[in-house]
């Protein structure tokens, strides 16, 4: 593995001793967000102070950042939910959602919710049916939301983020209320329909090894700047105990202020 | 987080078997009782342990009567009172005084609700329309709608105008307070995730606000049901030409006891029928509903 560090200051990536250009597998692909010297402040704080980021198409990116670092206020930003005080903001204009919560319409039925903004017709249901088919919740098409279960209600929200073949898909901590194991679950699904369809992917989360399994990079964001932006080339599927994967948890939790005290298992 | 085994061992340390209070364990296992207790034969058992102090009742309100205690003019019999039902369906009275009644009591809620629900949608998705609405409903509300009834007169004279014109005033009312609720008690996460899949202001109220709001606005439909109940027996004390109020009044001028409680136990069952019918549309708006979807 290699880990290739870059920030605004230092656009060209540096590692150790070595100079090693970053492969950048995706330079071809169009850019689905385009940020240049954001700024969000609130009440006087800058929660976001001269944010510069690129993502294009078919890119996994994984913001980190301890609570508070507008993490999530970028990720609005991007969605259009909210504006930044500075800067250039242009992102793809067909792009969608995935909120913690579900955010289902508990009074319409999975297929409706899934078709929340689209025609709601015999022809868009069957493609309805086909999104839910693909997140495995085929049979529920009928189902009211209420019925489901935590997990399976946020497989109908992935179902129709992805109904609309967004070129950017917005992950805010979508997991972070599911159960351990549901979590590992959808980690594979995300990973196994962003490979199928091919959004660039922006997913917000606190947790570390979620971001090294599924991203092709890694940033941090500290102080409303981007603190550490790096390229992760390593195989996937991604395995936690390898070492590469150690070392980058390890530097992350560094970079995030964290050291931990219960070695994880390794 | 475990404990690192020098801090096990200074807890231990601290729980002294000198100073502290002895462990003492605690039965909640269920003590075991036959699978009887909740079987359909108390079900049975309850019920009729329900019925019985009706049951007694209309035993003792029978008995009083049968021994004159109370004069018949005051208090008749549960006999006579079905004799008294006998007489206003052999004359037809009843058949032709429900329709009339009803019909004021679903005219006058038709409008009220409709009325209602509108400003209430107004308030509730505008802010213009709530500043505009909301100010001069909660003032107007305050007024008790039989207070009105004078004024009414005044205004629509003795006929039908003024009974549904108090049904109407009556019932805009908890129609409007519950929409108004409803649409402003939506999740406002709903609306941004729909704003988020590109849905127009139309489309968000009615994909989102308006079902999502629908189970409060029946539940003020519900209430307004009962008001307008209650709102006819006001107007149909004005002079009613027809209707059970009718049959009312001409027993009150002929003292006939037993058919104005008739009539009372009339507009009970029409109260218990616009009930009914209020929860069958519940049971069909609302299929959705945690009481009604087996989870």
């Amino acid at each position: 593995m290699s880990l290739h560090s870059s920030s605004l200051h230092h656009p060209a990536p540096v590692r150790a001793t070595s100079y090693i250009p970053a492969p950048d597998p995706f330079a071809d692909n169009p850019v689905a967000v385009h940020l240049a010297g954001v700024r969000r402040v609130f009440n006087g704080r800058a929660v976001l102070d001269g944010i510069d980021l690129d993502v294009r198409r078919g890119e996994f990116i994984s913001l980190l950042g301890p609570s508070g670092t507008g993490k999530t206020t970028l990720l609005r930003i991007l969605a259009g939910l909210d504006g930044a005080d500075g800067g250039r903001v242009q992102v793809a204009a067909a792009r969608s959602v995935v909120f913690q919560e579900p955010r289902l319409v508990p009074a319409k039925r999975v297929w409706q919710n899934v078709l929340l903004g689209a025609p709601q017709t015999a022809a868009t249901r069957t493609a309805a049916a086909r999104a839910l088919e693909e997140v495995g919740l085929g049979r529920h098409t009928d189902a009211w939301p209420r019925t489901l279960s935590g997990g399976e209600a946020q497989r109908v929200a992935l179902a129709r983020a992805l109904a609309r073949e967004p070129h950017l898909l917005l992950l805010d901590e979508p997991f972070a209320a599911l159960d351990a194991l549901t979590r590992i679950r959808m980690h594979d699904l995300v990973a196994q329909l962003w490979r199928r369809h091919l959004p660039a992917v922006v997913l917000v989360t606190h947790d570390v090894d979620e971001a090294i399994l599924l991203s092709d990079r890694v940033i941090v964001l500290a102080g409303g700047k981007v603190r550490f932006d790096a390229r992760l080339d390593l195989a996937r599927p991604r395995q936690r105990g390898d070492d590469a994967f150690v070392a980058l948890r390890a530097r992350l939790l560094a970079e995030l202020g964290v050291a931990p005290s219960i070695p994880h298992h390794a | 987080m475990p404990l690192h085994p020098s801090q096990l061992a200074s807890a231990a340390a601290a729980v002294s078997p000198s100073t502290a209070p002895p462990l003492v364990l605690v039965d909640l296992s269920r003590p075991a009782r036959p699978n009887r207790a909740r079987s359909g034969l108390t079900k049975t058992l309850r019920l009729l342990l329900r019925a019985l102090v009706p049951a007694v009742l209309l035993v003792v309100w029978q008995g009083v009567c049968a021994l004159h205690l109370v004069s018949p003019e005051t208090l008749p019999s549960p006999a006579d009172i079905i004799a008294a039902f006998a007489e206003l369906i052999r004359t037809g009275e009843l058949q032709s005084a429900i329709p009339a009644s009803l019909g004021r009591a679903l005219v006058g809620l038709a409008l009220g609700a409709t009325t209602g629900l509108i400003l209430g949608l107004c308030a509730g998705l505008w802010r213009l329309g709530e500043e505009l609405s909301d100010a001069a409903l909660q003032m107007l509300r305050t007024i008790p709608f039989i207070a009105m009834i004078p004024l009414f007169i005044i205004w629509f004279g003795i006929g039908e105008q003024a009974k549904i014109a108090l049904i109407f005033g009556a019932t805009i009312f908890p129609v409007y307070l519950n929409t108004y609720a409803g649409v402003r008690g939506v999740d406002a996460k709903l609306v941004e995730a729909a704003q988020v899949f590109g849905l127009s202001p139309r489309l968000i109220a009615q994909r989102v606000i308006i079902p999502t709001a629908l189970p409060s606005i029946l539940v003020g439909l519900r209430y307004a049901a009962g008001v307008a109940l209650l709102a006819l027996v006001a107007a149909e004390q004005i002079n009613a030409r027809s209707g059970i109020g009718f049959i009312l009044i001409n027993a009150n001028q002929n003292q006939r006891t037993d058919i104005i409680i008739a009539g009372i136990i009339v507009y009970a069952l029409l109260g218990i029928l616009i009930d009914l019918a209020m929860r069958v549309v519940e049971r069909l708006a609302l299929p959705w509903r945690p009481s009604l979807v087996p989870a």
